[in-house]
């Protein structure tokens, strides 16, 4: 027979009996109190001491992982600054050269337009015409005084005849030497205006490198910011990689979709070549060729890629000399060319057995297949489709290898936001821990406070009796009873310190 | 050392993911009654084998028996094919095999007595030689056996891994005054089969055939 269920009944009085065990339990709950005390700061501290050391490690880990970030993003934006600027030095140099190979010619050019334009002007300068001697003799004949001979009236009538003969010829004469120097200068303005036009586009090219120039220096001006490792160009290349995460995810997941269409072109066919009975694992055989053929049609297109130059994936290609470059790039291209062609007979000869199975379950159902439409643009379709999607495939690498740029940056940022909460979460516990400790011990004081009570009415008489030196020593008054001063967290702290 | 160690593991977890190959062949037996009471369904039994031709696959085996009077027999097998791995040589082995069936459901002969019992025997023997990863064993009958004198079937089947299935299990004049003569008759048989360690479903709506294997 028990009391409450669980404890023996101890008295007649099934009260009684409870109010007995009430005593006991408290009794002994009083003598353990100190013990349970030290045991339960103990504990509590424990767990917080051993839960913020933990947190101060991944606080530690998250520190090193974002020095990691900062060294990775740090690394990538100089690479990519120093891409752009060898890039722009390379375009200047080109310019440069292609500029500096046209700089004789266009010299000797100028030179001999400005020989020409001399000459021109040289000849088309206005000459004097030089009088005749006759005319002094004109004049002389002038100054004879007039008279009433007849004779030498006819003879200056002559002479004023001939003289103005003279002058209509010589006026003639100087309208075509005149007409003559203006053809000359009309001659002059083409050659003026192709100077101008080369004098253009020398400028043109003088702006153009000038232009150039200045973005070099601010492409120079953000490599100093990141070897300096400023804020601002953390908080850009972050941005920047951010950006670059989402786009490229974006555009693979559309590369994506083109591989499951490529890969639905050619899985039917490929049970014809390798069989639509075996499987590796859960998945046919055949499936897994198909797939296989797409991997090595990426894998190729990065290759091409790598060997272009475009993508640096993989940098023993990047640092291959030309020579090798260049007939890495063929092979590339012709094992794509290939693959391309063996994907658009795969594709066409899917076309035929998808036919085949349509007439098939036709005659299965028992229905008379209709008459073929007989187009053939479907298939047509199919094997230009089946041709040209490896070759869009190759432009994979491109958002690749940004994607694997960005996602290195990414996922280290995700990890130290983890980190962060994982320590964040650590300490709250810790404190939780701690201070649960501490409500338990509250928690157990009130539950024995009859026992406490007790203690300060029997502590008050030994009070009076006693001398009150000796009493102040350990004890203060509480409320209606009397606790020991002694505080096991504060002991334990000191401890732990 | 240890770098070796991992490419050692590597390269074997590589060989037995490859050389991994579990056989995912079907092989289905359908087994038609031909006794009298039952011959008239032997249509519906052609449109169930032509869904059959249509669902399985390259490399899948199939065979079709016939239950008379004494079907545990290699005579009894009416068609029987293993589909060729390439897909256009199955699709003319399913044309032959739908000929064929044609020409035996147009000119069969009414049995006198039914011996399920025996092409059942002859179905898991004809399943087993083929190797089929998937056994399924199609009955199309009413389920009422009739042996002729003479005739012992009380062979345990080994039904281990088969799946049975009773396609239109129609009910006789009998069933119709007394329905437990009916389900005491496909009880029997669910418990012979799930005795051999093979499961067993009934399917009597043929419009719903899409679950069937």
């Amino acid at each position: 027979m028990t009391t409450t269920g669980f404890l023996p009944t101890i008295a007649a009085s099934p009260f009684l009996s409870v109010f007995l065990w009430i005593v006991l339990i408290l009794a002994a709950m009083y003598l353990a109190r100190n013990p349970f005390h030290r045991c339960m700061a103990s504990f509590s501290l424990i767990i917080r001491n051993s839960l913020r050391l933990f947190a101060a490690s991944v606080k530690s880990a998250e520190k090193r992982l974002n020095d990691r970030n900062r060294d990775v993003l740090l690394s990538a934006g100089r690479q990519h600054a120093e891409r752009c600027v060898e890039r722009e030095f390379e375009r200047i140099s080109t310019a440069v050269q292609r500029n500096m190979e046209g700089y004789p010619q266009l010299q000797r050019r100028l030179n001999e337009s400005l020989v020409k334009l001399d000459e021109d002007y040289r000849n088309s300068v206005e000459i004097p015409q030089t009088l005749p001697d006759w005319v002094k003799v004109i004049k002389a004949i002038a100054s004879i005084r007039p008279a009433s001979d007849p004779v030498v009236g006819n003879m200056l009538e002559d002479i004023h005849q001939t003289i103005s003969e003279q002058h209509i010829k010589a006026l003639e004469q100087y309208r075509t030497e005149a007409s003559k120097r203006h053809a000359i200068l009309n001659k002059m303005l083409p050659l003026w205006r192709g100077m101008k036009k080369t004098l253009g586009s020398l400028e043109k090219s003088l702006s153009d490198l000038n232009f150039r120039a200045k973005r070099i220096d601010r492409y120079i001006d953000n490599y100093e910011q990141i070897r300096e490792q400023t804020d601002t160009a953390m908080g850009t290349l972050s941005s920047s990689s951010l950006t670059q995460f989402f786009i490229s995810g974006a555009v693979l997941m559309v590369a994506l979709g083109g591989a499951i269409i490529n890969f639905n072109l050619i899985a039917l066919p490929m049970s014809e070549m390798v069989g639509g009975a075996s499987y590796i694992g859960p998945y046919k055989t055949s499936n897994i060729a198909g797939l296989v053929i797409i991997c090595l049609e990426i894998c190729t297109g990065i290759f091409l890629m790598e060997s272009l130059r475009i993508t640096r994936l993989f940098p023993i290609i990047g640092s291959m000399d030309d020579r090798m470059r260049m007939m890495l790039f063929w092979m590339a291209l012709t094992l794509l060319t290939i693959l391309a062609g063996v994907e658009s007979t795969l594709a066409f000869m899917r076309d035929r057995i998808a036919a085949d199975m349509e007439a098939l379950r036709q005659s299965l159902a028992g229905v008379t297949p209709g008459s073929v439409a007989g187009s053939i643009i479907p298939t047509v379709g199919q094997m230009v489709m089946g041709f040209i999607l490896p070759f869009i495939l190759t432009f994979v690498a491109i958002p690749l290898e940004s994607f694997v740029a960005s996602a290195r940056t990414i996922l280290g940022l995700i990890a130290a936001w983890m980190l962060r909460c994982l320590a964040f979460i650590l300490r709250l516990t810790g404190h939780l821990g701690y201070y649960v400790g501490r409500l338990t011990i509250n928690v157990y004081d009130l539950a024995i406070f009859p026992a406490l009570w007790l203690e300060g009415i029997v502590s008050r008489r030994l009070f009076r009796t006693h001398t009150r030196d000796n009493a102040q020593d350990t004890e203060e008054t509480v409320g209606s009873g009397s606790i020991t001063s002694v505080d096991p967290l504060v002991e334990n702290k000191e401890m732990a310190k | 050392m240890k770098p070796f160690r991992f490419w050692i593991i590597g390269l074997l977890i590589l060989s037995s993911g490859c050389t991994h190959q579990s056989n995912h062949s079907k092989g289905v037996y359908m087994l038609l009654d031909t006794s009298g009471t039952y011959a008239v369904e032997l249509n519906k039994a052609r449109s169930i084998i032509n869904y059959l031709l249509g669902t399985l696959q390259p490399g899948d085996t199939m065979a079709v028996g016939r239950i008379d009077t004494g079907s545990f027999s290699e005579k009894d097998i009416v068609a029987k094919v293993t589909f060729d791995a390439r897909p256009s040589m199955a699709n003319n082995q399913k044309r032959v095999f739908q000929q064929k069936v044609r020409k035996f459901v147009t000119g069969v002969r009414k049995s006198s007595y039914t011996d399920i019992s025996g092409g059942m025997l002859q179905a898991i023997e004809y399943l087993n030689e083929a190797g089929s990863g998937n056994k399924y064993i199609l009955i199309f009958s009413d389920l009422k056996e009739d042996l002729a004198k003479g005739y012992v079937r009380d062979v345990p089947f080994a039904l281990s891994g088969f799946h049975v299935i009773a396609l239109n299990v129609t009910k006789l004049r009998a069933d119709n005054q007394d329905p437990k003569k009916y389900l005491s008759r496909v009880e029997d048989w669910r418990e012979k089969t799930e005795k051999g360690g093979g499961t067993w479903r009934v399917i009597n709506d043929l419009e719903r055939l899409d679950n069937l294997l």
